[in-house]
């Protein structure tokens, strides 16, 4: 059964017809999924107390009903280090269509991967693991299970995938911690059964990887049409 | 539902024979079968009379025995009335191979029919379909027997939603001596579904193996039908047509983009372990090796060739299809090498594939074989048996079905696939061993055996 505060979140974008990412992202930590320290806010000062709080690079991104993809509007901007910087693309971020809010959080660096689910015809929930990133199409690199998904299911997968070596760890970069992948993605699945009657698809990408966190650095949730 | 009064019937009716059209398809069924098939026949027309100097009944309620089965061949108008009477009657399920329902946009005529059915929980297959060939028992297919090719009775299950694929099937079966236990053509299946026959064919004692002519399933069956499979005692395997990309409209997120219908498909049929062959060449070779071995393998493949070119052929053939070719132990090759002729211990190959040469004989092909299924590396052995050179004896393919039965290891042969050749292939074949009539099919039926890994 879904949570109560989980059932509040997805009622409150019905109307929407997809879940803005600091409540997917809620959502996902009710789940117990990691996602990213952030801050939600439209004041500067507020975004650079959180910067100077969390001294490493952040990430600024528009929140705004009218932006369902944020690279093709400019809405992301990686890599934020000074005040300077954060306070000239705060404003930008502010001008673009339906802005409500800013998202800055801290950015985490590691292998990036898609955790995705689809409400399949035939089979109903399933899961698709891969290589993530915006070129995800592009490459193509991902294994679907119908969901829920076992730990054997995980380890298939990866194993299945061209890009299997980057995830292992390959020229001395580290892999990722396959165990708290496994976690992840099953533990994924297994909200992604509780939520088979409202979503249509959802996408965690880029979730990235390190030796020891799958962060949720992006989610989006397209319900179903209610 | 019971189906087995549908799958072995004693007695039949087949509704709508025609007093003046010879070819009529329930004129045809009730030819074959009243002639040919232990079944008892009986044809129904209102007209009534006589029929082929038998009676013709007006009605399957004027039939004094208990029917099990019902061919049902009349127009469409007529089965929703022609059903009721079955059921009335006491019938035990049927086959409605009359066309002109959802086929042809008529949806509520045939829900109506399956409504009346299910109320009666009165099985029925089709509509638009050809219906059982249950080989010994029953055949409604309005094909008459001299323009079909039947297999042999055999242990393969074979469920199709296409009537023609399945005749087109059946005939492939037989070229390659593949037998069926059971054909059914489901058509529009109102009633009984994959996941229907997968239940029965399961418990079948007649079937080993149950293959699938799928073109899709309804909203959440497909789920359904994978439980099913999951749960199966015997190897599945599923034939998916309109694999093509049509429908995917534009997608507002890169999984749904990513996840088009058929990869969903094919993926999750490789996580549980049901066999997707990507033609008709690869579903005849799937059948056959499963039907002989259920339990899986990994995969390492040891080849026995006589040809250097056959091994050539199988290595990339194996390589393409993701099958290791894993390299012999010192110790294998040191045995085999001993015990090997005179004429041959030089100028052999004792690499994987291992290369015996045209020179060889029998004995050093048993050896061979004998000793590659006790290396660990090697989970299966390929045999390709070009018996053209004169040291190769007919009762190889019974010697090398015996190796493979000792040893417990599976075997797979390659034998061109002539006349002459017989005594060979049955050698092999009626020992439980698959034989290919090409080495490409030998590969195929190979990778049939990975069908529990699914990377």
């Amino acid at each position: 059964m879904l949570k109560e505060d989980s059932k509040n979140i997805i009622e409150k974008n019905k109307s929407l017809g997809w879940v803005l990412e600091p409540d997917a992202k809620a959502l996902m930590k009710l789940q117990g999924l990691d996602i990213p320290e952030f801050i939600l806010t439209d004041s500067f000062e507020e975004a650079d107390h959180f910067l100077k709080r969390i001294d490493s690079l952040v990430v600024a991104k528009a929140v705004s009903k009218k932006i369902l993809h944020k690279t093709e509007y400019q809405a992301v901007v990686t890599g934020i280090l000074s005040s300077d910087h954060l306070k000239r693309e705060m404003m930008r971020l502010k001008q673009l269509d339906g802005c409500e809010n800013i998202l800055v959080e801290q950015m985490v660096e590691g292998i990036e991967v898609i955790i995705g689910a689809k409400n399949d015809f035939q089979f109903g929930p399933v899961i698709i693991f891969g290589i993530g990133g915006t070129s995800v199409e592009i490459y193509n690199d991902t294994a679907i299970r119908m969901a829920p998904l076992k730990t054997d299911d995980v380890s298939s997968m990866v194993a299945s995938l061209k890009a299997k070596k980057i995830i292992s760890g390959y020229r001395g970069k580290a892999g990722v911690n396959m165990e708290v992948l496994t976690h992840s993605i099953v533990n994924f699945s297994l909200f992604v059964m509780e939520m088979e009657t409202d979503f249509e698809s959802i996408d965690l990408n880029p979730v990235i990887c390190t030796r020891d966190r799958c962060v949720i650095a992006d989610a989006r949730i397209i319900l179903k049409p209610s | 539902m019971d189906l087995k009064y549908l799958f072995r019937p004693s007695t039949m009716a087949v509704i709508g024979v025609s007093t003046s059209q010879d070819n009529h398809p329930a004129n045809v069924i009730y030819n074959k079968n009243h002639l040919r098939y232990p079944v008892k026949t009986f044809p129904v027309n209102p007209k009534g009379g006589i029929l082929y100097r038998d009676k013709l009944y007006s009605s399957v309620e004027d039939i004094q025995e208990d029917i099990d089965m019902a061919v049902i061949a009349v127009r469409a108008e007529y089965v929703p009335g022609v059903v009721e009477q079955c059921i009335q009657k006491g019938v035990g399920g049927a086959v409605i191979i009359s066309g002109g329902f959802a086929e042809s946009g008529n949806l509520r005529l045939q829900q109506r029919v399956a409504d009346i059915a299910r109320e009666a929980s009165f099985p029925f297959v089709g509509p638009n379909c050809l219906g059982i060939y249950a080989p010994d028992y029953v055949d409604t297919f309005f094909l008459p027997g001299e323009r079909i090719i039947h297999p042999d009775k055999g242990n393969v299950g074979f469920v199709s939603q296409s009537g023609g694929v399945l005749v087109d099937q059946m005939v492939k079966f037989a070229g390659q001596g593949i037998g069926i236990s059971l054909a059914v053509s489901i058509g529009n299946k109102a009633c009984i579904r994959e996941t229907d026959m997968l239940d029965w064919l399961d418990q079948d004692l007649e079937t080993k193996v149950i293959a699938f002519y799928v073109e899709g399933f309804e909203k959440g069956e497909g789920r359904q039908f994978i439980k099913k499979a999951e749960q199966c005692s015997k190897p599945v395997i599923i034939l998916k047509a309109g694999k093509s990309k049509k429908g995917i409209e534009a997608v507002s997120s890169h999984t749904a983009s990513l996840a088009g219908d058929y990869r969903v498909f094919s993926e999750i049929m490789k996580q549980y372990c049901v066999a997707e062959a990507d033609n008709e060449y690869e579903l005849t070779c799937f059948c056959e090796s499963l039907s002989c071995y259920p339990k899986g393998i990994n995969g390492n493949i040891g080849i026995i060739t006589l040809s250097g070119g056959h091994g050539v052929i199988a290595a990339d053939a194996c390589e393409l299809h993701g099958i290791a070719l894993p390299g012999i132990e010192a110790e294998t090759k040191n045995i085999i090498k001993e015990k090997l002729s005179l004429g041959i211990r030089d100028i052999v190959s004792l690499d994987n594939p291992l290369d015996l040469t045209g020179s060889s004989t029998d004995c050093d092909i048993v050896t061979s074989a004998r000793h590659l299924s006790r290396d660990a590396n090697i989970d299966c052995i390929m045999a390709l048996l070009i018996p053209y050179s004169p040291g190769i004896s007919t009762d190889i393919g019974a010697k090398l079905s015996q190796v493979a039965r000792n040893e417990g290891k599976p075997m797979i042969a390659y034998v061109p696939n002539e006349d002459k050749y017989n005594i060979i292939i049955e050698g092999f074949e009626l020992n439980n061993i698959p034989v290919a009539s090409s080495v490409e099919g030998a590969v195929l039926m190979a990778k049939a055996l990975m069908r529990c890994r699914p990377c």
